[in-house]
């Protein structure tokens, strides 16, 4: 059933000092509203429970990309778009990138936002694989406090996250470490094109010689959360890639991810194809 | 009792025309058009973001008018399907899906068309990988897709600005 729009409250405050106060005066009241290209969604579907918002729009200190000697830090407004078109982004953060130009069409590429995919919290969602495989960290603010998390502390379990109610996810900072690894993005849908993932994989790896010196790999739509498989990646780091290092590394991995059957896919499905990607990513290593 | 918000003023620009209208805030940009200032040429597919058939410009970048909450409208500059057309003179995208039979029970062509100026303003000389890239967003249900491609590549040699060398 539709949603009863006169029941909905949107507010665009003009400064982030105004929104902050707004969040801080009546905490929980005012949800952030970024791209909407999901909550419209859940609008239309008579699913948005939650009923006062807080656009955020027109906030200029969540928006643009800047670069600096050692990081490159993305507003929390940046839309995919945005992050496919960035020269720095393409050329040592591609795993953003394609995860940008994977996530829905071209017009939910214009709306949708970095920050909104984060906040959102949906485990099959594109970009927190990229942003775990390059130890983001991202910064949250309210009227009282600004401090910066470890993007992996941020998701604690299904839809639930570190972000206390006055608090607005401001920027995503990307440390610039990873431009001579390896790495790897591959998303599986049904489609080529807009779809939602079954399984998500990214990962990232500095050979030396014909040994592994670092990897680091995450994954989307096999958990209640976005994550990294840190006991997949300690079997790998230091090993040679040798056909058994592989089949170890396969058999963590299956031990280290919880696949469900939903709408989507099964979980055997899911199971089988996150170790074929694995399979497929190392084997690019080798090369 | 806040149980429902009022309209909002809301100013924007509307096919080169200035418009002024009261809409709720989370009223989707979609029924506006529809329902408020009468340019049904947008359709409603889905609903939900996916079929692109309520394409729309916004600030010169396709959007689906039913993902934008009116009040994000506000000083923004649109272009619908009505503001293709400079007058009787059809757009060369729309000349092409009129030649091509581009359009066959004719609810996704809005989007189809928009998402073909889209591109073409985009990238003026478009690979047939990007034709396929920019029109992934929309969907059509009598599955002529076929008939749609050839239009944006007619279309797009018709304004010159793609040789057959470049494709």
């Amino acid at each position: 059933m539709r949603a009863y729009i006169p029941g909905y409250d949107l507010r665009v405050p003009g400064s982030l000092t105004e929104a902050l106060g707004l969040l801080a005066g009546e905490p929980g009241i005012w949800q952030p509203f970024a791209g909407g290209t999901d909550l419209m969604v859940l609008l239309e579907a008579g699913k948005l429970s939650h009923k006062r918002f807080l656009s955020l729009s027109k906030l200029a200190d969540l928006r643009g990309i800047e670069v600096t000697t050692d990081a490159v830090i993305l507003g929390a407004m940046t839309t995919y778009t945005e992050i496919q078109q960035h020269r720095v982004l393409q050329t040592e953060f591609p795993l953003l990138c394609a995860a940008a130009r994977e996530t829905g069409s071209i017009a939910t590429q214009n709306r949708g936002t970095l920050g909104g995919n984060i906040a959102n919290a949906s485990p099959a969602a594109d970009s927190p694989p990229a942003l775990l495989v390059y130890d983001a960290e991202i910064e949250l603010i309210s009227a009282r406090d600004v401090h910066w998390l470890p993007y992996r502390e941020f998701h604690t379990g299904y839809k639930k996250m570190q972000l206390a109610p006055a608090e607005l996810l401001r920027a995503i900072r990307l440390p610039r470490r990873v431009k001579a690894w390896k790495q790897y993005y591959r998303k599986v849908g049904t489609r080529k094109a807009q779809a939602i993932s079954k399984v998500c994989f990214a990962g990232a790896a500095q050979m030396q010689a014909s040994k592994v010196r670092d990897i680091r790999i995450a994954l989307g739509s096999i958990a209640p959360i976005v994550l990294r498989a840190v006991k997949t990646e300690d079997v790998l780091r230091g090993a040679k890639l040798s056909p058994k290092i592989i089949a170890t590394a396969k058999e963590t991995l299956a031990r280290e991810i919880s696949p469900i059957d939903d709408i989507r896919s099964t979980a055997r499905y899911r199971l089988r194809v996150t170790q074929n990607l694995l399979e497929e990513f190392l084997s690019q290593l080798r090369r | 009792m806040a149980d429902t918000v009022s309209k909002v003023d809301i100013e924007c620009t509307v096919n080169g025309k200035l418009s002024r209208f009261q809409a709720y805030p989370m009223a989707r940009l979609l029924d506006v058009w529809r329902e408020g200032l009468k340019l049904t040429g947008t359709k409603e597919g889905c609903g939900e973001g996916e079929c692109g058939a309520c394409a729309v410009l916004m600030n010169g970048a396709i959007v689906n008018s039913c993902l934008i909450p009116a009040i994000e409208a506000d000083g923004a500059d649109f272009r619908t399907i009505e503001g293709i057309a400079s007058g009787a003179q059809l757009h060369a995208v729309q000349e092409a899906f009129l030649e091509c039979g581009g359009a066959q029970c004719g609810i996704c062509t809005p989007g189809m068309v928009i998402a073909a100026v889209a591109l073409i303003e985009r990238h003026p000389h478009p690979g047939d990988a990007e034709i396929r890239e920019g029109l992934a967003g929309n969907l059509c249900r009598c599955t002529g897709y076929q008939k749609i491609f050839a239009a944006v590549v007619r279309a797009c040699e018709s304004t010159g600005r793609n040789p057959p060398e470049n494709r």
